[in-house]
């Protein structure tokens, strides 16, 4: 129920209206929940609504943390 | 598709899972997730075996199709048969077994016209296109789903659109949390120890990371946000065993890339306008929880189909056979449910953990019931 799909804006329209692109799939959704949204910007989809939008640094995080612990027990292992 | 498919790499998963058998050590650990989209994740993407076998994952209430009551079924399916309006829903509430054998989708082979829409803004352009007909909006969900719909009712307002109206049952999740730990059927169903919470994803988008503070801290139970990626949910219970390991009970956010301490404030504005709190409303599985749901504001009351019909809530019990409040509270697995995968089924559900895809039965059904039995695999010579 509570799925929702991060999308890039691709397109401003009139009345809160914008284009999303879903990996090849383009669809008109609202963006009056979130009007700060830009062209380029990813917004998550959720019942033809963007409820919020993804911070790209904090996603690289997030991708960098769980490195982080890819690469720590390979480390101890190596310590016998 | 980016910011999923990078969240769901194998070999990640596979290595956070030794991190999580090296730190989970020395006792057991039991975490509810409480979003659906949580308990479908690590039934579909196999984490229930990547973890460490002290590590039990107790699959909450949050899935609103499974938390909805029958009786607020009941009322939708009055609207369409007895008042004859237009009733547009979502789709996953169409098959949710209802009183007298009903469901939506049953009354509407008896000829309610009944729509399944796929959002909110639907609804409206049904009602814009029907002036002469009552359309009523089933509006179900968490807080992730609750905005789009009072944004649907402040555009029908300021449209002056008469023949529209909400049948709103929208919950609120830190209060449903809550109940798990103190209402007064814990004692009934005695307690499971719960370690820690693995918060919403997607509501917490709506909400922030703040509302689980004082939950956290009153509780003593560490909470971790965490989005609905296997990875996320991996890294999730890694950071719950850490902070049981070193006695905290914080609120983490592991989906810093969506969600932060204050949320969606446009959103939150937009509901604070349109709704306001019910004192009480009943959830299936959990019976009457306070201060748990929305109603329609006054000022907004001609868009409120409870009073526009002047429906009277009648509660309906569930089936006596049906463990539902118990696997919601985590005290009984879903194989310990004697109608479980053989009266019960996704395709005939009597209780409401398997209605939806995201509810703990469901969920098992469709991808863990095979693990319940022996496999024997016969190797040729």
């Amino acid at each position: 129920m509570c799925l929702a799909i991060p999308a890039r804006l691709t397109e401003l329209l009139d009345a809160e209206q914008a284009i999303v692109d879903l990996g090849g799939i383009r669809k008109q959704v609202s963006i009056a929940l979130v009007p700060e949204a830009r062209v380029g910007d990813y917004v998550i989809v959720h019942v033809g609504h963007a409820i919020g939008q993804i911070d790209p640094e904090e996603a690289e995080r997030t991708l960098a943390m769980f490195g982080e612990l890819a690469a720590a027990p390979a480390a101890l292992e190596t310590t016998p | 598709m980016k910011y999923i498919d990078e969240f769901r790499d194998g070999d990640l998963a596979r290595k956070i899972a030794e991190r999580l058998h090296d730190e989970a050590q020395g006792r057991s650990y039991s975490f509810m997730e409480f979003c659906g989209g949580h308990t479908h994740a690590i039934s579909r993407y196999g984490i229930t075996e990547l973890l460490p076998a002290n590590v039990r994952m107790i699959h909450g209430p949050g899935c609103p199709v499974c938390v909805l009551p029958i009786g607020r079924i009941d009322l939708a399916i009055r609207i369409a048969l007895e008042h004859g309006a237009i009733v547009c829903t979502y789709g996953d509430t169409m098959r949710v077994p209802a009183s007298d054998s009903l469901s939506l989708v049953r009354a509407k082979a008896r000829g309610g016209d009944i729509r399944m829409v796929y959002s909110a803004t639907d609804a409206l352009q049904i009602a814009r296109q029907n002036p002469q007909r009552e359309v009523v909006f089933f509006a179900i969900g968490f807080e992730t789903t609750t905005p789009p719909t009072a944004l649907a009712i402040r555009t029908a307002h300021r449209e002056r659109l008469s023949n529209f109206s909400v049948l709103c049952c929208h919950v609120l999740t830190p209060s449903a949390i809550t109940h798990i730990l103190e209402s007064p059927e814990v004692r009934q169903y005695g307690t499971v120890p719960i370690d820690g919470f693995v918060g919403p994803a997607h509501v917490s988008i709506v909400i922030g990371s703040a509302p689980y503070e004082h939950f956290a801290q009153e509780y003593r139970k560490p909470v971790v946000i965490a989005g609905f990626e296997p990875l996320d949910v991996m890294q999730a219970v890694l950071m719950l065993v850490r902070q049981v390991n070193e006695g905290r009970h914080e609120v983490e956010n592991e989906f810093t890339r969506a969600v932060t301490a204050e949320g969606n404030l446009t959103a939150q504005a937009l509901v604070a306008e349109v709704f306001e709190l019910r004192p009480s409303f009943e959830w299936r599985g959990l019976g009457e929880v306070p201060y748990s749901a929305l109603k329609i504001r006054p000022a907004f009351a001609s868009f409120d189909a409870e009073r526009r019909f002047g429906l009277g809530y009648r509660p309906v019990a569930d089936n006596k056979a049906c463990e539902c409040g118990a696997i919601l509270r985590g005290v009984k697995k879903p194989t310990d449910c004697k109608i479980f995968g053989t009266v019960c089924t996704p395709e005939n559900p009597v209780g409401s953990c398997m209605v939806s895809s995201e509810g703990a039965c469901a969920a098992h059904y469709s991808y863990g019931r095979f693990r319940d039995i022996p496999v024997r695999v016969e190797v040729a010579a």
